[in-house]
């Protein structure tokens, strides 16, 4: 039916004793974007950090199962974790500026894969092209052209989240997994956050969760909806929108649940 | 339930105040209960009459309670500026003979001649202090980073209390250890070798074969400053946000990047404020250090040198031939130019913790 970018085969995670995410089968589709859904607490976050291994970060996490990225298991022994997060970008719910200039802050992706870029044929003069381009994709160039050398910190929250955007792009993943990208902004920031997410799915697989179900209808492509650490249904988003095939997809989207 | 003295008795009141209660209420009948429990209702405990709130309604009482423990602190507050002015008063006499230059930088120290240079003394004390600086920084900070970063929860646990532990321990056992251990290792085996291979570099160099050196202080110091430099910094480092590293980590950097570029830079005045915590605790060491730096009146050129710093110059002078003139003064003079140099540090590293970390 369509290209799996990334395959999650019988996926488990527990926190200490806590089984929170049960036998999770679904596949991400290449480009587009794909919106996990579902009730707080079911997991969506624990789903999205487990496809660049920043689970790894939590304490007492335990898992099983596959999480496949172009054909490479990347829970496998063998991975450097670190490519696996160079491929898969990560924006987080609230921003995190680093404690560094715009400029620095959009550079620091490039500038610590130096070797790999070196071997390129980059360099400085690429650097500037890089963050140019980077805050030209986040929406952010015309508002801080003028002072990409000021630290980021005083940047709004609507616009240090772009640069977080920025950030992770600049290090050109295939995929990019956003988590409740806009739960921190105001509407106005919100809704440019969405715009561009809008035009980078063209040339990349894009992955949100989020819990506001209007901003699901008007991303999706494609849908996951999880339920207590459970899938309850995955497909295009027309036919789980339109015509959901299990009772409580049916119920969530009518509100009834969660 | 319904009986009062019962009820009292349940709580957890002491058994003395609950029968001055029930006796307040001078009731037949809760006296009655009371005998039935086996409580006295005779009054007149001992330590009765110290009780004030007899004589004081409650509420003046609380009034006067906040009043004298407000005193207190504030007394307490009050000790380091009256300390300092106390030291201030009693150096004048040589602040006025002598000029600044006179006293900072002079090399001569001859009470009896009436020559008061603090010159070597402070080159000891730096020499001394910053040789334990280069010594414990880097090691604090690596076990802080470890502990912060790296370190299972339970190694932390563990770690973390021991190594407050060597905070606590007297400053003179420090001093017996350096005397035991220190200074004959640096006699017997690091001096030998640094002078068949280094004597072409000054600083390894020296005529002084006892050991007692700045070298001996410094490592003698290192040891007591490593809970300090470690404790400070690891709460530092560990305060920086969970977020902010994944922000990081999220972009592909090893953890090892992540804590250079991203957590040492937002914990780097806390980390700097740890140093100077631990330089003004140094700075200000006396007891270990004078056991096994030598103490010879002279400004050091080598590591290998003997030192004599302030600490230990007032330390072992101050109360003997105090009828030499000036001689008090002076010394006081030296303890006043140690307490201001240490309590600046002191302070301005305390204000870099407090804007960064809200307490300490």
């Amino acid at each position: 039916m369509y290209d799996p970018h990334i395959r999650i085969n019988k996926w488990n995670v527990w926190y200490g004793s806590d089984h929170a995410l049960v036998n999770i089968t679904a596949d991400i589709p290449a480009k587009g974007i794909t919106t996990i859904i579902g009730p707080s607490g079911c997991g969506k976050t624990t789903l999205l950090k487990s496809m660049n291994r920043l689970l790894d970060e939590m304490a007492g996490t335990r898992v099983k199962g596959q999480v496949w990225l172009d054909g490479i298991n990347i829970y496998d022994p063998g991975v450097d974790v670190t490519e696996v997060r160079t491929r898969v970008g990560f924006l987080a719910p609230k921003p995190f500026p680093l404690p560094m200039s715009i400029y620095d802050n959009v550079a620091y992706g490039p500038r610590i894969h130096r070797h790999t870029l070196n071997s390129r044929g980059g360099n400085d003069h690429d650097l500037d092209g890089i963050v140019e381009n980077n805050l030209r994709a986040a929406g952010l160039w015309e508002e801080v052209k003028d002072r990409l050398r000021t630290s980021a910190t005083r940047l709004s929250t609507g616009q240090q989240q772009r640069l977080c955007l920025a950030r992770a792009l600049a290090v050109e993943p295939d995929v990019l997994l956003c988590d409740e990208p806009t739960s921190a902004l105001d509407p106005i920031a919100a809704q440019k956050i969405e715009a561009q997410l809008q035009a980078l799915k063209k040339e990349r697989t894009i992955v949100v969760v989020t819990h506001m179900l209007r901003q699901a209808r008007r991303m999706a492509d494609y849908v996951i909806l999880l339920w207590m650490g459970e899938l309850v249904e995955t497909g295009p988003a027309m036919q789980v929108f339109v015509n959901p095939r299990d009772e409580r997809t049916r119920a969530y989207l009518d509100g009834d649940i969660g | 339930m319904g009986n009062p003295a019962e009820n009292f008795k349940r709580g957890k009141r002491g058994k003395l105040y609950l029968q001055e209660r029930l006796l307040q209420s001078n009731h037949s009948l809760v006296k009655n209960d009371m005998r039935k429990i086996g409580l006295s209702t005779q009054t007149g405990y001992v330590g009765k009459w110290l009780d004030i709130s007899k004589y004081l309604p409650r509420r003046t009482l609380d009034r006067l309670a906040k009043k004298w423990m407000g005193f207190q602190a504030i007394a307490v507050a009050m000790l380091v500026p009256l300390i300092a002015f106390a030291l201030l008063f009693r150096a004048q006499p040589i602040l006025t003979a002598k000029s600044l230059r006179e006293l900072l930088l002079g090399t001569n120290w001859h009470p009896l001649k009436q020559a008061f240079g603090f010159y070597p003394f402070i080159m000891g004390t730096l020499w001394v202090t910053l040789t334990s600086m280069v010594i414990a920084v880097p090691p604090s900070l690596m076990t802080a980073i470890y502990l912060a970063e790296y370190a299972p929860k339970r190694i932390r646990a563990l770690a973390k209390p021991l190594i407050d532990l060597l905070a606590g321990i007297p400053s003179v056992v420090y001093g017996v250890w350096g005397v035991l251990t220190v200074v004959p290792f640096i006699r017997n085996h690091v001096a030998p070798t640094l002078e068949r291979w280094s004597s072409f570099i000054p600083l390894f160099r020296s005529d002084n074969t006892t050991g007692y050196s700045v070298l001996a202080g410094g490592l003698v110091l290192a040891v007591m400053v490593f809970p300090i430099i470690i404790a400070v910094a690891e709460e530092v480092i560990h305060a920086v946000p969970q977020d902010l590293r994944e922000a990081s980590l999220a972009l592909g950097a090893t953890r090892w990047q992540t804590i250079k570029f991203v957590t040492l830079r937002k914990a780097f005045a806390g980390v700097m404020a740890a140093i100077a915590l631990a330089f003004s605790r140094a700075f200000g060491e006396t007891m270990a250090v004078m056991m096994v730096v030598g103490n010879v009146p002279q400004a050091p050129s080598s590591f290998l040198d003997s030192a004599y710093p302030l600490t230990a110059l007032i330390a072992n002078n101050y109360g003997e031939m105090m009828s030499i003139p000036l001689y008090d003064a002076a010394l006081l003079g030296a303890a006043l130019l140690l307490m201001l140099v240490v309590l600046i540090f002191n302070i301005t590293s305390r204000l870099v913790l407090v804007r960064l970390m809200g307490h300490f």
